[in-house]
């Protein structure tokens, strides 16, 4: 913030927080008007019947469109603007040193608070490994990172509500510190390609985000909500489609029938589809918002969701840069067996 | 001046190359571009989020795609 609060300074500062203020007016209004605009249009002047197959499809087809574009935007806002004070340097130095358990743990967290792209992945991981942080750690923060992201946060709060978003967010927290934990223990150092060992780091570390100011970590938030939403348009409209089908069409007890809490078998499979399903948390959470009106328990839906978000088929392929078949087979494994863990646990304890 | 783009191949490294030759020539800068594409090459320089961008063998920029504008101010005080 400026400290010298010169007239022009102050007139700029009361411009930024002012139109802030005006936006979330604004998307309190729009959120809150969604769901009758819709019943009036859909029901008063289409003329549809609100509680028939086709009405209740296309009224849930436009309702959670806006609904999730809305919420996606405000909590990809708030959370790069949080995360801009963060970054993957600031990341590696506070892991510097850490022995593993306390390392692992820290890993996980910050994985979640990072500013951090998959694509990044190779990178990132070389320059925590060259610099010293142990293998099990730094798979911490890789596994942490996409398993527990903010897209799927801001749906999960806005669909479910609080509750099964902590237990998303503690669970994967969990997944991400246990498996990083085992990778550690099991000496796994011969399966990472040799390369990475070797690097020198000699370049000097620059940390883009000490000397951003208000109005930068705005524009960042902008920058980041409309580049994220132009990336998962497709996901979401194919989610929300499917949604709708399955909201209007399916027969009421067809899912629970063949996928309920009492299949045993129901989340193993969820978790095996899940994995090779390259989709991001925007397509899939209407697809699980869906299956959750038809009775599906939260616990598979949540591993579902889990296994699509947090092991893709590309950043895989990304990692074999760096890793040896035999590591990125225990990674998948190692994960996906927490993800089914926790699947079974949420049915169990729901 | 060697200016070095550093990363896989993705669009924000193309469009990182697009802006910093856009820079350079607006500032009559005269320039060698290098494509850094090795990811132990990469990591070396201290990069943890592709692109990056590097002068002179100092990194200016690393994780984004500025605008022409920002390199040029990257890029000016560097001249000479």
């Amino acid at each position: 913030m400026t400290t010298t609060a010169t007239p022009g300074a102050r007139r700029k500062s009361l411009q930024r927080w002012g139109g802030l203020a005006l936006a979330a007016v604004l998307w309190w209004v729009l959120y809150l008007v969604n769901q009758p605009f819709w019943d009036w249009l859909v029901g008063s002047v289409i003329g549809l019947d609100l509680s028939g197959r086709l009405g209740s499809g296309v009224h849930f087809f436009l309702y959670d469109t806006v609904k999730i574009v809305l919420l996606l935007a405000g909590i990809i806002f708030l959370v790069t603007v949080l995360r801009s004070f963060m970054s993957v340097e600031r990341t590696r130095a506070l892991l510097g040193g850490k022995r593993e358990g306390v390392g692992n743990v820290l890993a996980a967290g910050l994985g979640v608070v990072t500013p951090f792209c998959s694509c990044s992945a190779v990178p990132a991981f070389i320059g925590f490994v060259a610099s010293g942080i142990p293998l099990g750690v730094t798979m911490s923060f890789l596994i942490a990172s996409p398993l527990v992201n903010e897209v799927a946060i801001a749906l999960l709060l806005g669909l479910f509500g609080v509750g099964p978003t902590l237990m998303y967010v503690g669970a994967g927290l969990v997944i991400a510190i246990v498996a990083g934990y085992i990778i550690g223990r099991l000496k796994l150092e011969r399966f990472v390609e040799p390369f990475v060992f070797e690097t020198k780091l000699r370049g000097q570390v620059i940390d883009s985000t000490t000397d951003l100011t208000w109005d930068d970590r705005i524009q960042m938030g902008i920058e980041e909500v409309s580049s994220i939403l132009r990336k998962i348009w497709p996901y979401l409209l194919v989610g929300i489609g499917l949604g709708a089908v399955i909201h209007g069409w399916a027969p009421e007890d067809f899912f629970a029938t063949y996928a309920g809490a009492d299949n045993p078998f129901a989340v193993l499979i969820a978790v095996l589809v899940g994995v090779p399903l390259y989709s991001n948390a925007a397509g899939i959470l209407p697809l699980v918002e869906a299956l959750h009106t038809k009775g599906l328990p939260m616990g598979t839906l949540l591993a579902f969701m889990m296994a699509t978000v947090a092991l893709s088929l590309p950043e895989l392929i990304l990692l074999r840069r760096v890793l040896k078949p035999k590591l990125i087979a225990i990674f998948v494994s190692v994960t996906a067996l927490g993800i089914i863990a926790v699947g079974y646990l949420f049915n169990a304890v729901l | 001046m060697k200016i070095k783009v550093l990363g896989p191949g993705c669009a924000n490294c193309v469009n990182l190359e697009k802006v910093a030759k856009q820079a350079a020539s607006e500032l009559g800068i005269d320039a060698t571009f290098e494509k850094v594409t090795d990811y132990a090459e990469i990591a070396a320089y201290g990069i943890m989020r592709t692109p990056g961008l590097v002068v002179d063998e100092q990194v200016v920029l690393s994780g984004r795609v500025p605008t022409a504008r920002q390199v040029k101010e990257l890029l000016a005080p560097r001249v000479g």
